[in-house]
């Protein structure tokens, strides 16, 4: 085995990492290490995007260049990138592109922001599509700007980015090409000592031995919550494993029947695939968090944290999917439904983690909905949600899974509504209204700062109503403000 | 010579500088993270760093601060408390009630208790958790009706009126009363509070700080110190943001800097973390307005009563002038013949609200579109038709303050050609159609007016100073008493400053907001920033151009009023001197090319205890259109189409003065939609950072927003003949709010549409609720 230190690609140069704490944000080692103070701290929870910066990899042969909050993001997990910030890239004879068009368009005012904005742009600048208002709009989902009303820096943003990135980066993509490839050379990374760590191992074996030796360990995947953890609960992590070097981890499996997702599989890279098993499980995802948010959160890491909400979790519920876990040499397979014990709690030993997540796809008989009710619509956390998924032989119900997170202590079925649905007729309103108030019996919602519990019940009743009607066949344009987007993969 | 009196300017040559949408100065700074925040600052060798403890507890005694734990933590260099202040221990702008640290009494829960000083800002923070307090705890005052209940207030009763609206209520054909419910906010400027303190030699002080009001926290330190005011220098470049959360509420933290460098002798840095900086500062006040309303069969208002209940927190900070602000904006844009509007400042022992964008006044002006709503929905007209009968007009022009509206003519004329211009009528018919036919999704519209009242009613801040220098190679220094929070302010008085000279813009430099520069500044606040500073640089820099052309005209012939500066030239007589010329020559010949400017505001006076007077110069105008879509099931709601038009006076600035507007509204619009401050019963605030809080993002933007200005001169003689633009576009959003009241009004028509701010989807549901007595589908 040969272990080297956390490495990566900044400004054209390659940086070993050796004598930084284990919990060290990318935001605090660029501002308080390197002394570039372009990048700015907003929240120091992920959530306003004043610290993107653009982490450049190669995936699949190809670069990409993704958004991210360094705030949250620990300093290891730059592991094999290309970390660019707002300084790096203007352009020789001017302002880069983006720069350009958020200075013609008059898109700063105070300018805290900018700086997050720019780079979030410039992740867009080099995706492959123009961008048009929409995707603007949902590529600064995850930068707060309280000053301008984002108007001009959509503007920005459709001028900008046209889909035929030509800025330096672009020209020297395949040097930078090589310099990451060279990175990613399946050896183990380490920072610190054996009590003191930020381990990074490339495989199994020793993602297991580390486990065994130190069961105490934090596991990390995306850190999206970990770096709360940190920020927020000041919690003295010391003991860090990371399994975002782990290719086992990393795969997508996609089969007629059913696809597989790894445990550190990003959001950003299963949105396509949960697309398209059904639309809404597309527009769930895009809701997800952030383009920053779901290029390091991961599948594995919203199940394995055990949120009560999840997001994830009952919509995977409600399709069926199953959990396979590993420790040591030993390998289960448990429904996911199994797994939520009660309040952050679950079917987990220490040492254990989730390897792979099944997410069976929609048969020809099977229908799903899903609907997701927040304060805001983008970048916000649920207030409640709901997915059904129902097996139709005609009109007639023959099997139902209907499962609600932020309704109980965990992601939840909802067996009592099932039941109401079983053997009745789809077309009946009167059993729509029957299963809507079987939750009652289902659910003992909590009032918090979200919404009381008197409402988590009504819009979980309201959701299960709507998504009932629309199997039914009433358009989803009668029944929602943002219709549904039918998709031409799903499944009716 | 060239204009020096605005009111010639009309008659001008076309201006060079001034009335373009030229980009804001630091424009290309923000786009590559050049621009210096204060946190960005290269830091002095030796620099320490500060972290706080907070209170606990909401409302308790302080019985013991065991505070052994944290000086014996790693990097510990100081604790600090309130025993260690050398002067007084109280950082509040007027009424002496703000503790800088918890003495006996803790107040709210997240005052202040102690700070620490260490050596990494993470040391600190680590630290500050480890303080162990015994306090004996007592049932706080969260909410409107506690502090009513226990009577408990921050400052006295208020009102003001004329006749006998109880009686004129009664007499009336028709009469209505209601209640409603207006929720705060969270200013959530980007760049969170933060202060970086130097000591100099003498005790003297340098303190860089996000302030909105360097002169107030130059006073602060000073008096935290117990030192002279010429000890402390108060320098701000630009602030991330401020929205009124940085006028008064900036001190604590650069206080605490200045304390922690005067007892360390090192140069002290307080950064306050996001969820922090929510709990510790002062937001927009949340308001009950209970009121009656008497009025005929058209809908014309013949009396109204209003009680204005401000929550206001524990201390009364800037609430007089806030809560005065919402009574003065209770009118809307509406005559009332009989009126009475009475104000309460009710002590809740939560962080004191503060002032934020608007003060106090988007809340009277809701309030009352809520009073035009509620006459419409009972007499089945139109709200709109409400608004035009009642408007300001023609022998209907005083307010219920003794000031006559003089140009109501304008704030008509913008409400009716946004009618025009936006369909309203059009699309009136339509949302109809559509709701007829709609059982889960229903529309709704509003057309809302504006008119905000410009200056400080506290006359005394209605004053300004700059301090212009030119050099002998003809550039400029160009300084102020505003500050640059992200509004375009430096970018509009260098307009200024280059048009009065003649000059590029490359030759004036745009220079840090200092106490040392310009001394006694008003905050920069009440959208008073461009009328205010650029009036004073154009003072400042008439006298310089007054001492050059007197010059110029001795050494050219002709008289001085005769001298031009224009095209980086001096055109005197038949001769023309280059401005750089004329200045090193000035200079040789021992004239003085340095100027501090002056500039107080006309024709204002307000006698509080009369409740008479004029406190404003001026009025601004606008008026906004807005549609939108509400879900009947979950209260889930849309903006679907926004028109706008606003009164800028003549812009200085129109792409500058857009942004405003837009920005405006689009924080108007998430205060009255999905901005929720939540406090629990043991008064603790539950939304506390962005993953709780929700400001707009990009997509709440509605993708048919249209925005003009409607630029006509000034009445008043203002800089060029502008109008300020920072508060009055918040307002805009009241339409947002009125519109998603019309749409649940589809549910019932006839019916008052009980519905509070903001208009979340369950405040919504809770109002589809009780209008409907179900929901459902």
């Amino acid at each position: 085995m040969t272990v080297r230190p956390i490495r990566f690609l900044r400004r054209g140069r390659l940086v070993d990492v050796t004598d930084a704490h284990p919990r060290t944000t990318l935001l605090d080692w660029l501002r308080l290490r390197e002394r570039a103070v372009g990048t700015k701290e907003g929240c120091a929870e992920g959530d306003c995007g004043a610290c993107t910066v653009v982490l450049a990899r190669l995936r699949d042969g190809r670069m990409v260049y993704e958004p991210v909050n360094a705030c949250i993001l620990l300093l290891g997990q730059v592991d094999g990138t290309e970390v660019i910030t707002v300084e790096d890239i203007a352009e020789a004879g001017g302002l880069h592109p983006v720069q350009a068009a958020m200075v013609k368009h008059h898109g700063s005012q105070c300018g805290f922001c900018t700086p997050g904005i720019v780079m979030s742009l410039f992740a867009l600048y080099h995706e492959d599509a123009p961008a048009d208002r929409t995707t603007a709009g949902d590529a600064l989902a995850g930068n707060l700007c309280r000053c301008t009303g984002y108007r001009p820096i959509v503007d920005a943003a459709v001028e900008a980015c046209t889909g035929k990135p030509a800025d330096r980066f672009a020209a020297t993509e395949t040097s930078s090409a090589k310099v990451l490839a060279a990175l990613d050379d399946g050896a183990d990374a380490w920072l610190g000592d054996a009590d003191r760590f930020f381990a990074a191992p490339a495989g199994e074996d020793l993602l297991g031995r580390i486990l065994e030796n130190a069961a105490d360990a934090t596991i990390l995947a995306g850190a999206t919550d970990v770096g709360l953890w940190i920020n927020k609960a000041l919690q003295p992590l010391e003991r860090i494993v990371w399994l975002g070097r782990v290719k086992a981890l990393q795969t997508i499996e996609d089969t007629p029947d059913a696809v597989a997702f790894g445990a550190t599989v990003t959001h950003a890279r299963a949105l396509p695939y949960l697309e398209a098993v059904d639309p809404d499980l597309g527009e769930l995802m895009r809701r997800f968090g952030s383009r920053q948010v779901r290029a390091t959160g991961t599948v594995g890491g919203n199940i394995a944290n055990g949120s009560p909400i999840g997001d994830l979790a009952p919509a995977l519920i409600a399709l069926g999917a199953t959990l396979e876990l590993r420790k040591g040499e030993r390998l289960r397979t448990i429904p996911l439904a199994d797994f939520f014990i009660e309040y952050r709690k679950q079917d987990r030993e220490p040492g254990e983690y989730v390897r792979r997540i099944v997410v069976p796809k929609l048969g020809p008989s099977e229908r799903f909905r899903c609907l997701k009710i927040t304060k805001r619509r983008d970048e916000d956390i649920s207030t409640t949600l709901g997915a059904v998924m129902l097996t139709l032989e005609g009109d007639l119900v023959i099997a139902a899974r209907i499962a609600f997170g932020g309704m109980a202590g965990t992601p939840k079925r909802a067996p009592a509504a099932e039941a109401q649905l079983v053997g009745q007729s789809i077309k009946q309103a009167a059993t729509w209204r029957a299963a809507a108030a079987a939750l009652t019996a289902d659910y003992k919602p909590l009032d918090d700062h979200r919404a009381s519990a008197k409402y988590r019940m009504q819009a979980a009743q309201s959701v299960l109503v709507k998504a009932l009607a629309e199997i039914a066949g009433l358009p989803s344009e009668t029944t929602r403000i943002h219709p549904r987007k039918e998709a031409s993969l799903a499944a009716e | 010579m060239p204009p020096s009196d605005p009111a010639a300017v009309e008659d001008a040559p076309a201006p060079r500088h001034v009335h373009k949408p030229l980009p804001h100065d630091s424009a290309a700074k923000h786009v590559q993270g050049a621009a210096l925040y204060i946190d960005d600052i290269a830091e002095p060798e030796g620099t320490l760093h500060v972290a706080l403890g907070l209170a606990p507890v909401a409302r308790a005694r302080l019985q013991e601060l065991d505070l052994t734990a944290v000086r014996a933590a790693p990097g510990v260099v100081a604790v600090l408390t309130a025993a260690d202040v050398p002067g007084k221990n109280d950082v509040s702008p007027a009424f002496g009630d703000d503790p800088m640290f918890v003495e006996r009494e803790i107040f709210f829960h997240g005052q202040a208790l102690f700070a620490v000083v260490a050596t990494t800002r993470d040391a600190a923070r680590r630290a500050a958790v480890l303080g162990v307090t015994k306090t004996t705890v007592l049932k706080p005052r969260v909410t409107v009706e506690e502090a009513l209940a226990a009577d408990a207030t921050v400052l006295p009763d208020y009102q003001f009126g004329r006749g006998d609206p109880d009686q004129e209520i009664e007499r009336a054909p028709r009469s209505l009363d209601g209640s409603f419910r207006i929720g705060g906010q969270e200013h959530f400027y980007l760049e969170g509070q933060v202060a970086l303190a130097i000591p100099g030699e003498d005790g003297e002080m340098l303190v860089h700080s996000s302030t909105q009001h360097p002169t107030e926290v130059q006073h602060v330190v000073a008096r935290v110190l117990g030192i002279p005011d010429a000890f402390v220098t108060c320098e701000v470049r630009r602030m991330g943001g401020g929205f009124g959360g940085k006028e008064s509420q900036g001190t604590q933290w650069a206080a605490i800097a200045a304390l922690a460098a005067r007892i360390t002798n090192r140069p002290c840095k307080l950064r306050l973390d996001r969820d922090d900086d929510m709990a510790m500062t002062g937001k927009r006040h949340d308001f009950r307005v209970d009121w009656r309303v008497g009025f005929d069969d058209d809908g014309r208002i013949a009396a109204l009563d209003t009680k204005l209940l401000a929550r206001c927190g524990y201390s009364a900070d800037l609430s007089l002038g806030v809560v005065d602000r919402t009574m003065f904006h209770s009118d809307s844009s509406y005559f009332l013949p009989t009126v009475r509007i009475a104000s309460k400042r009710l002590k809740t022992d939560t962080v004191s609200n503060t002032a934020f964008r608007g003060f106090g006044g988007p809340q009277g002006m809701l309030a009352m579109e809520r009073v035009i709503d509620a006459v419409a929905w009972t007499l089945g007209r139109d709200p709109l038709d409400v608004r035009k009968l009642n408007h300001y007009g023609e022998g209907r022009d005083v307010t219920p303050y003794g000031m006559t509206v003089e140009d109501h003519d304008v704030g008509l004329a913008i409400l009716e050609k946004l009618e025009r211009s936006s369909d309203y009528r059009i699309r009136r018919a339509e949302i109809a159609t559509f709701n007829a036919r709609s059982p889960i999704l229903r529309r709704g519209i509003a057309l809302t007016p504006v008119k905000f009242g410009i200056s400080f009613t506290l006359t005394q801040l209605n004053q300004s100073g700059a301090l212009v220098h030119v050099y002998s190679d003809g550039s400029v220094h160009l300084n102020h008493g505003g500050t640059e929070m992200g509004q375009g302010l430096f970018q509009k008085v260098a307009q200024v400053a280059a048009e009065e000279f003649g000059i590029g813009l490359d030759r004036v430099r745009i220079t840090a907001t200092s106490t040392a520069k310009v001394p006694n500044t008003s905050p920069t606040a009440a959208s008073s920033g461009s009328d205010l500073n650029g009036m004073a640089v154009m003072v400042a820099a008439g006298a310089i151009k007054k001492r050059m052309a007197q010059y110029a005209a001795e050494e050219w012939g002709g008289t001085p009023d005769q001298v031009e500066f224009r095209d980086d030239r001096v055109f005197v007589g038949n001769e023309s001197v280059a401005f750089t010329d004329l200045a090193k020559r000035c200079h040789l010949a021992r004239i003085s090319l340095s100027e501090a400017g002056h500039y107080k505001t006309p024709k204002v006076s307000w006698n509080r205890a009369e409740g008479t007077g004029r406190p404003f110069y001026y009025f601004a105008y606008g008026a906004a259109c807005s549609e939108v879509v509400v879900d009947t099931m979950t209260g889930e709601m849309r903006v679907e189409r926004v028109d706008i038009l606003h009164d800028v006076g003549r812009s200085l600035n129109p792409a500058i003065d857009i942004g405003q507007i837009e920005g405006g509204f689009v924080q108007g619009m998430g205060w009255l939609t999905t901005e929720e401050l939540v406090y629990d019963a043991e008064g603790r605030l539950r939304t506390h950072a962005p993953s709780t809080y929700k400001i707009p993002v990009a997509s709440d933007v509605p993708a048919d927003f249209r925005v003009a200005l409607h630029q006509a001169p000034n009445r008043e003689v203002t800089i060029y003949r502008s109008k300020a633009v920072g508060e009055p576009p918040v307002m805009l959003a009241n339409s947002v709010f009125c519109a998603v009241a019309d749409a649940l009004h589809s549910l019932a028509p006839g019916k008052v549409v009980p519905l509070d701010a903001p208009a979340t989807p369950e405040a919504i549901l809770k109002a589809v609720e009780e209008l409907t007595g179900s929901v459902g589908f």
